[in-house]
């Protein structure tokens, strides 16, 4: 167990790659923290009519958790398509349930 | 520990050895002795619901303990009996069908076994604690709610711990499915119920949470003081079933995909002929799978969620009509030509396609939301589920076990006892639920504890017991035949049934480490292929090699264990805050599992090549 | 199955976490428990939406939550998930030293954030005496967010377990999985955190 991986070993090649990987992390880190602004902004100020308003701060919510999974969470790279599959059946379910709660529980 | 000092041991030694066992073939031994003694238990709790109904106005159980029989009846059969049997028998075969040599994570395998077990233990205590849980098995608030006692509690929790098991279960399953396949064994040529157990894991993957969240809010209302269904603090009993049932439904369908899965492979085997219309059956399946998270409101139609609720989930009910029947005429298309062996495996099957169709029938009946209004929370609906359940799931069970039973215990279960005990069951089976359809659409109402004289229901009810009777009469039977065949029953060859699939290519029952080497995979029916094309046995994918096993554990029992403790802390917290220390303790030895599982190194052991060689083929 | 030992150091693989077969488990099995965990926190929103008005004239959204305090912990979580990504990072480029360290600082932002988010609560239940039990949304609230905090908590307990327990044995294959799927879990909790804001906080506030 004691084999610890050699540092220097590691080819630059690679390290090259999880640094352009770390650059558009970065970003997306950027644009996150932007969306929460913008989010938390419009209802600051009562910026936008009360209407616009859940629809555009949802938008920005789905928005910003993709740049989470895809970038954060990589499900963008290869051997990635059995957990998106998964994720998109959680999706699926969730909406479902939400849906249910939301909308028909009242009536 | 090596092969020799696996035999010859000592009663401790074995019993310890279950307890700790990783093994995924011991650990469908113990889902299989599990379930089936909780089948027994949920098979003599209906008794007693038949015994109070076999005449008008009877007196033989109190009405408060009849609420408490049918409640346990359901719970414990859908939880405890059914899923455990099913999950046992996924256990045993599934890693044998593919190829693998184990299951993904055999830790989480035993861990999930025992919170099972556990559960299901804590549940059943509640009938020597003060009453039994007596809101049916739905447990719809704000009955489940107001229900005085602690009858309830041991439901949530009970039902908690148990549900917690069953999805590391899943989740378990689905891995090794991923990751272990053979060399060559691609997703389409995996056998139907290596399918049906990958499908239903995902299944049980999304809509378990459903009911772990429900049963919390349960939970906090009963033991914490929340509101979420209490309407006076605006709280609102709908939420409760919807979540139930986003779960139910689905829960319907992992109860029978695994059973389709079986009578797929049974079929092809003793019909000696490939699975009629395989990639239909495949993606009927899944197309099963997804449907079946669209339809559940169909349970709900009189709640009143309105006409355009109601008109959606009565339409996808339908629609899953059609998967289902393509599945039946898939199997008729197998037979067809077929050169068809009957035994007690195949007639549990050929028996399950009528009984299902019918289940089926009712279940579209039942869709048309207007007539449902009718139909609902009567005996009719008490005969759709029973025909479906037990004539799906129960025949699935029974004819897995007589098929696989070689593979699994190294016996082939007696064969005239096995026609008998079919044959009291099947036609116990149909005296019980068919008339119950009728008393049903006469308006007879379920769960009522009597009903009353010279309103037609007297004959029919009458009938429906001597019918349980029966059943039970032909389950007794399958029991003595198990006796019977282990003391007495003939040895099994590796493959009794000429099969075709890979579990029956190593010997009955497998060594532990079910594969010598990990065989190559030529296509759908591995073993036929070798047998009418190959040499007639399996091509290894690798040389003789040193095996990798993982460490045995006694710390999924402990942990489990640790739950149990403080599930009575938090049923009895309620009445004296001193139960809080239950629920520490408990929590608190669970915790302390967790953390010795992490910080320990677990590198498991090698069988050797030389072991190996010596071992005879 | 394979073994961590029998690796050259050499070829060290570009996906230390996916390199064996129990680390190519581990990856795909918290990635379905990950999907698993979506319809459980579908389920307490659900019930929340259905239950955030009903208030049975104790306060509501509107009255409660106030914007300064989510929004700190909205980037104190935000940040704990960029810290955990360099961590992973460092991981790849074979740094124990640095992604003990990257690790570290994400523990300490998810600890500023349960302790902002006990004070949330403290506040609430002693200035406006709004609790678990004074109605259905109030249950429903801290049911959810309550729930979001418990996977804090186990998952800070998790990360430190695995700073202590691997402090001096260094990164190997063996370990590598588990602190990948730690941080894929952590990111999960960011990203249920940000439903939480969206939905329990600001439109809460909007009413
Ligand atoms: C073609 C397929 C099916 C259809 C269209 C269907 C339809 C329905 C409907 C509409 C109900 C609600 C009746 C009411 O309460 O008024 C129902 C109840 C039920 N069904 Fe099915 N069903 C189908 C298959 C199945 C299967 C395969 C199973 C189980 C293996 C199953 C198990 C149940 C159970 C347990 C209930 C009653 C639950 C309760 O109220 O306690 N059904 N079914
Ligand atoms: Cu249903």
């Amino acid at each position: 167990m004691a084999d610890n991986i050699d540092t220097n070993k590691v080819n630059s090649f690679r390290k090259q790659k999880s640094k352009d990987e770390m650059k558009k992390q970065l970003i997306s880190f950027a644009l996150m923290i932007g969306f929460t602004i913008i989010a938390f902004g419009i209802v600051a100020t009562d910026a936008i009519d009360k209407m616009f308003v859940v629809p555009l701060l949802l938008i920005l919510a789905v928005v910003q958790v993709a740049f989470q999974f895809y970038y954060f969470m990589h499900m963008k790279d290869k051997g990635h398509e059995l957990p998106s599959m998964m994720i998109y059946g959680g999706i699926f379910a969730a909406l479902l349930t939400i849906a249910a709660l939301s909308v028909i529980v009242w009536w | 520990m090596s092969i020799a000092a696996a035999q010859n041991k000592g009663f401790l030694a074995a019993v310890w050895d279950y307890l700790t066992t990783v093994d995924h073939k011991k650990i469908a031994k113990l889902y299989l002795f599990a379930g089936g003694f909780f089948f027994l238990l949920g098979g003599l709790e209906a008794l007693f619901i038949r015994i109070q109904l076999i005449s008008p106005e009877n007196d033989f159980l109190t009405a408060g303990l009849y609420n408490e029989m049918i409640t346990m009846h359901g719970t414990t059969m859908i939880f405890l009996a059914a899923m455990p049997l099913l999950l046992g028998l996924m256990n045993a075969i599934m890693p044998l069908q593919i190829g693998a040599r184990d299951v993904a994570f055999p830790f989480l395998n035993s861990l999930g076994f025992w919170l099972f077990l556990f559960g299901g233990v804590l549940l059943n205590c509640s009938w020597f604690l003060g009453g039994a849980p007596d809101a049916g098995w739905t447990s719809y608030a704000p009955l489940s709610i107001q229900s005085p006692g602690h009858g309830v509690d041991f439901y949530i929790m009970g039902l908690q711990i148990s549900g917690a098991g069953t999805l590391i279960g899943g989740i378990n399953f689905l891995v090794t499915i991923v990751t272990m396949r053979a060399p060559g064994m691609t997703y389409m040529r995996m056998p139907l119920f290596s399918w049906t157990t990958f499908v239903t894991s995902v299944l049980i993957l999304f809509a378990f949470p459903a009911l772990t969240v429900g049963l919390f809010l349960l939970m906090f209302d009963r033991m914490f003081g929340a509101a979420f269904f209490d309407v006076t603090l605006g709280g609102n009993a709908v939420i409760w079933q919807h979540l139930f049932w986003i779960f139910g439904h689905p829960e319907v369908y992992i109860l029978i995909l695994p059973a389709f899965g079986i009578f797929s492979d049974i079929i092809s085997t003793f019909s000696k002929k490939r699975l009629f219309g395989y990639t239909a059956m495949v993606f009927a399946t899944i197309l099963i799978a997804f449907l079946g998270f669209m339809v559940w409101a169909h349970h709900m139609f009189t709640v009143g969620l309105g006409p355009v609720a109601n008109a959606i989930f009565a339409i996808a009910t339908m629609a899953i009509a059609v998967p289902t029947g393509i599945k039946i005429f898939n199997w008729l298309g197998t037979m067809w030509g077929g050169s068809i062996t009957i035994n007690s495996a195949m007639l549990w099957t050929l028996a399950f396609i009528p009984s299902f169709t019918i289940g089926g029938m009712t279940g579209v009946m039942l869709a048309s939301a207007v007539a449902d209004y009718q139909y609902h929370d009567t005996y009719f609906v008490v005969a759709h589920f029973h025909y479906v359940i037990v004539g799906g799931v129960v025949f699935g069970i029974l004819a897995g076990l007589h098929y696989w039973w070689p593979k699994i215990f190294g016996k082939i279960l007696n064969e005239t006892l096995g026609k008998l005990s079919f044959w009291l069951f099947f036609i116990g089976f149909h005296l019980t639920f068919f008339i119950q359809h009728f008393l049903g659409l006469m308006g007879m109402p379920r769960r009522y504890w009597v009903f009353l004289k010279d309103q037609g229901l007297d004959t029919g009810n009458l009938v429906s017991t001597i019918g349980a009777f029966l059943m039970g009469v032909g389950g007794l039977i399958f029991v003595i035949n198990i006796i019977y065949t282990s003391v007495k029953g003939e040895k099994a060859p590796a493959d009794p049934w000429d099969g075709r699939s890979l579990e029956w290519a190593i010997p009955s029952p497998p060594p532990f480490y079910n594969f010598k080497q990990t065989p190559l995979i030529r296509g759908l029916d591995p073993l036929w292929i070798e047998k009418t094309e190959g040499k007639g046995k399996i091509t290894p994918a690798e040389p003789l090699g040193d095996i990798h096993m993982p460490d045995a554990s006694i710390l999924p029992f402990i942990m489990s264990f640790g739950f149990f403790i403080a599930g009575f802390g938090f049923i009895y917290q309620v009445d004296h805050k001193g139960w809080l220390a239950a629920i520490f303790v408990g929590m608190g030895t669970a915790l302390i599992c967790m953390l010795i599982r992490s910080l320990k190194d677990y590198h498991g052991f090698h069988i050797h090549k030389e072991e190996l060689e010596r071992e005879a083929d | 199955m394979s073994h961590d030992h029998s690796l050259n150091p050499e070829t060290m693989p570009q996906e230390p976490e996916k390199a064996t077969l129990e680390g190519k488990n581990k990856f795909l099995g918290l990635w379905f428990f990950l999907g698993g965990e979506t319809v459980l926190f579908a389920s307490l929103f659900g019930t929340y939406l259905a239950l955030r008005n009903s208030t049975a004239g104790g306060p509501a959204t509107t009255d409660l939550f106030g914007l300064e305090l989510v929004f700190v912990m909205t980037m104190l979580l935000l940040t704990s998930s960029l810290t955990s990504v360099y961590a992973m990072y460092q991981m790849k480029n074979n740094n124990f030293k640095k992604m003990q360290l990257w690790l570290g600082i994400t523990a300490l932002l998810g600890m500023a954030f349960l302790a902002c988010e006990l004070y949330e609560f403290y506040h609430y239940i002693h200035e406006y005496e709004f609790t678990f039990r004074s109605s259905a949304f109030g249950s429903a609230f801290y049911t959810l967010v309550g729930f979001h905090g418990g996977h804090v908590v186990f998952g800070l307990s998790w990360l430190i377990v695995l700073m202590v327990r691997n402090a001096k044995r260094g990164l190997n294959l063996y370990n590598a999985p588990k602190y990948y799927t730690f941080s894929l879990y952590w990111h999960f909790i960011d990203v249920v955190w940000v439903f939480i804001f969206t939905v329990v906080y600001l439109m809460g506030k909007v009413g």
